[in-house]
């Protein structure tokens, strides 16, 4: 049982939990997931690793509550502990100098984006961040990011703050010559991010999250096509070239099971959507 | 007075099975198991031969004629203890084990008529000793030597009971929720339920075993980590077949394309079967086609079955004979209504506008000569192709060595297959490290995975022993 030490909400739905974990808290780098159980009858969903610190034994991680498991885990409260966890997984990011790197995070993945920022900022390198959400009041750490980062912009899909969209982001790299781009966030906006960037030549990595089960290569859900190879999100990722990905099979994918989830979450909710509920 | 002797009944004692019309439905288990009159007339078939030649077909070396005789005596208490000397995980085995292949192979019956069924007799007195409650053996005094066991599968499960019956302190490290391996994953409820298995986990914890769940070796610790900081002498790999092959023909990752690895976990693992009440989801069609065939394509075809699909389809390039699928298990898919179309292999799937499998094309196939399995090679017929209806494709067609240990551990030498280089013993390249099962045979069964655990579990005690001396 890993319990929850610290839990905050960081704008609707979206939230932020730090649990007690120490093995893993020592062992996580950036770049790697967690795979959580939330209770007995429970599915097992990938996180990606937000924060660690060894020496309180603790990990952190930011979801959203939009299915069933995310709104159960979204009803523990600090002292509650999660059934199971495994991690770290995947394979940590590469870090090191690389001159000047673009950052374009969006929704939950702003969090894991802080923690890359931090650790390649130690490695040297000069940091653009761009973060983004649907709506203003999505967006979070907008202050921790704009602290460690050379150029800092926000963007908005429906203009509310910051650019609407990420067309300025063409505008941006005229100006910069960036040697490396890192892109996470819903598969949509890394796509975008791909195609701005492929144009101007410059390598970017893109996380991937798809459907996972095991979590540690043995299903094979999380396949994925990239540069015409079936890869495994799982330990060959989740970190991918981006400009290799086979973005809309990839879109086709993660909607496999929509409507069961959608059910499971429906079923859930009319049941009473309380902590009775979760066993 | 000479005793003439009774004459020798050829056929075996049949096992009690739910009715193929009933079990297609459902997830319970398929046979039924001896009673004790059954067993005990099974067991009488047996001629106690003075130079048995069951014995050498059998992986963990059972004394199989003793325990045989236990029972004719009616001492089914001694008989299962019998066969503990040797095997741990006895439930396990008289269910999965292909005995037809193995013991009952040798079996001097078999030349007259039905060898022995030394598999239903095994599970037999295990069912019956764990109905009683399982007697803990005594073990040998602490070694004062701790040893990682990694994979809480048949091999590691094996190694594990036999390393702490012999004194070690023994944690074995499992990265799933849940022990068992393959056989909790991979082995369906209706073939082996999962309350056996966890019968057998609960004996070698009893045993002093530490188990450790939600911990992939390889990430929270490396196997060095483990030899130099985490305090162990030794360390035995057993995590078993990894991801999953495909065929690389267009169309294969299209919605309703699962690989066996993918829908067996869902369905047996994380219980899909009872969504929503369990959270995984699992979609099946009317239409399921399994790719392959072996003990994994029946598995899957007789799960989709189970799972309301109006027809299955086994579809196998070669012909029946080279079936690497247990007789039994062809047979109890085919009393269920599971259509086997041979000679056939597919070149690609057609999805439909949202992404989902409609339809699958094959390809005839012929025989030719024999290949390096030995088996004769299945040959495409030019301009054969034929399209199938699909919903639902399951590929069965097996796994490659997960990588993750592989990739972690520096100066473990690999084969070129991914599997990890050991001796008969289980000795790897590395000093105090052993590994076994299907990380270093490929593919295989369940009892070579034991049999493999037990030489390893040997060969670490003696590691362990001459390292104090």
């Amino acid at each position: 049982m890993y319990k929850i030490v610290t839990k905050k909400e960081l704008a609707p739905k979206i939230k932020l939990f730090e649990v007690h974990a120490p093995e893993i808290a020592k062992k996580a780098k950036p770049g790697q997931f967690i795979i959580l159980i939330v209770s007995e009858k429970g599915e097992r969903i990938p996180l990606t690793i937000a924060g660690y610190n060894a020496e309180k034994g603790t990990i952190t991680f930011v979801f959203n509550e939009v299915g069933k498991t995310t709104k159960q885990l979204g009803l523990l409260n600090e002292g509650d502990s999660i059934l199971s966890i495994t991690g770290p997984l995947g394979t940590p990011s590469e870090i090191r100098n690389f001159g000047k790197v673009l950052c374009v995070a969006g929704g939950v993945m702003i969090a894991p984006m802080l923690l890359q920022i931090k650790a390649l900022r130690n490695a040297g390198n000069t940091i653009i961040t761009i973060i983004g959400a649907r709506i203003k009041e999505l967006l979070f750490f907008e202050e921790e990011m704009r602290a460690l980062s050379h150029n800092f912009y926000v963007a908005t899909d429906d203009g509310s703050k910051g650019y609407k969209g990420l067309g300025f982001l063409k505008e941006v790299l005229e100006k910069e010559k960036v040697d490396r781009c890192i892109t996470m966030g819903p598969v949509v906006m890394m796509q975008n991010v791909c195609e701005i960037t492929k144009s101007f030549g410059i390598p970017t990595i893109v996380t991937l999250m798809p459907i996972m089960v095991d979590g540690m290569g043995m299903c094979g859900v999380c396949r994925v096509n990239v540069g015409g190879e079936t890869k495994f999100a799982c330990v060959d990722g989740p970190e991918f070239d981006g400009h290799k990905v086979d973005f809309d099979q990839l879109i086709k994918r993660q909607r496999l099971f929509l409507p069961e989830e959608r059910l499971s979450s429906l079923l859930w909710e009319q049941l009473g959507g309380c902590r009775d509920g979760r066993k | 007075m000479a005793e003439s002797k009774p004459k020798i009944k050829k056929e075996v004692v049949p096992m009690p099975k739910q009715r193929p019309e009933v079990r297609r439905r459902n997830f319970n288990e398929v046979a039924l198991g001896y009673t004790e009159k059954q067993a005990i007339e099974e067991a009488n078939r047996c001629l106690q031969c003075p130079k048995p030649q069951c014995v050498q077909g059998c992986p963990v070396e059972i004394d199989i004629p003793a325990f045989i005789r236990l029972i004719k005596e009616g001492k089914f208490d001694e008989a299962v203890k019998k066969i503990k000397e040797k095997n741990s995980l006895p439930a396990i085995c008289g269910r999965v084990c292909p005995q037809e292949g193995q013991c009952q192979k040798f079996c001097v019956l078999g030349k007259v008529g039905d060898p022995v069924s030394i598999g239903r007799l095994e599970r037999f007195v295990a069912d019956w000793e764990r109905a009683k409650g399982v007697a803990i053996p005594k073990l040998a005094p602490p070694t004062g030597k701790k040893v990682a066991i990694i994979g809480a599968g048949p091999a590691g499960l094996t190694a594990a009971a036999d390393l702490a019956k012999l004194g070690h302190k023994v944690v074995i490290f499992e990265a799933l929720h849940s022990p068992g391996g393959v056989l909790v994953y991979g082995i369906p409820e209706f073939r082996l339920p999962k309350s056996i298995v966890q019968a057998e986990v609960d004996y070698i914890q009893k045993l002093g075993v530490e188990l450790r769940l939600g911990y992939l070796i390889g990430r929270i610790y490396t196997i060095p980590e483990l030899l130099k900081d985490e305090g162990f002498d030794a360390v035995f790999i057993g995590t078993g077949a990894g991801l999953p092959r495909f065929m690389g023909i267009p169309g294969e990752n299209l919605g309703g394309i699962y690989s066996a690895n993918e829908f067996l976990i869902r369905v047996n693992l994380m219980k899909s079967y009872a969504f929503p009440e369990y959270d995984t989801p699992i979609r099946i069609g009317r239409h399921v086609a399994v790719i392959g065939g072996g003990n994994v394509a029946m598995d899957s075809a007789r799960s989709a079955l189970r799972l309301g699909a109006e027809e299955v389809c086994i579809v196998y390039r070669r012909s029946r004979e080279e079936m690497p699928a247990r007789r039994e298990e062809i047979e109890n898919a085919e009393e269920e209504g599971i259509i086997c179309k041979f000679l056939a292999n597919p070149t690609r799937f057609i999805g439909d506008d949202k992404g989902w499998v409609k339809q699958m094309e094959c390809i005839c196939m012929e025989l030719g000569p024999p290949d390096e399995s030995g088996r004769r090679r299945p040959i495409p017929i030019k301009g054969s192709e034929f399209l199938m209806d699909v919903d639902t494709v399951i590929v069965a067609i097996g796994r490659t060595p997960n990588p993750i240990i592989q990739r972690t551990t520096e100066g473990l030498k690999v084969t070129r297959w991914g599997t990890i280089l050991a001796d008969e013993k289980g000795k790897t390249s590395l000093e105090g490290v052993y590994a076994g099962g299907d990380i270093v045979t490929g593919e295989a069964t369940v009892i070579s995975a034991m049999g493999a655990g037990k030489k390893a579990a040997r060969a670490i005690h003696e590691y362990l022993m001459g390292k104090n001396s």
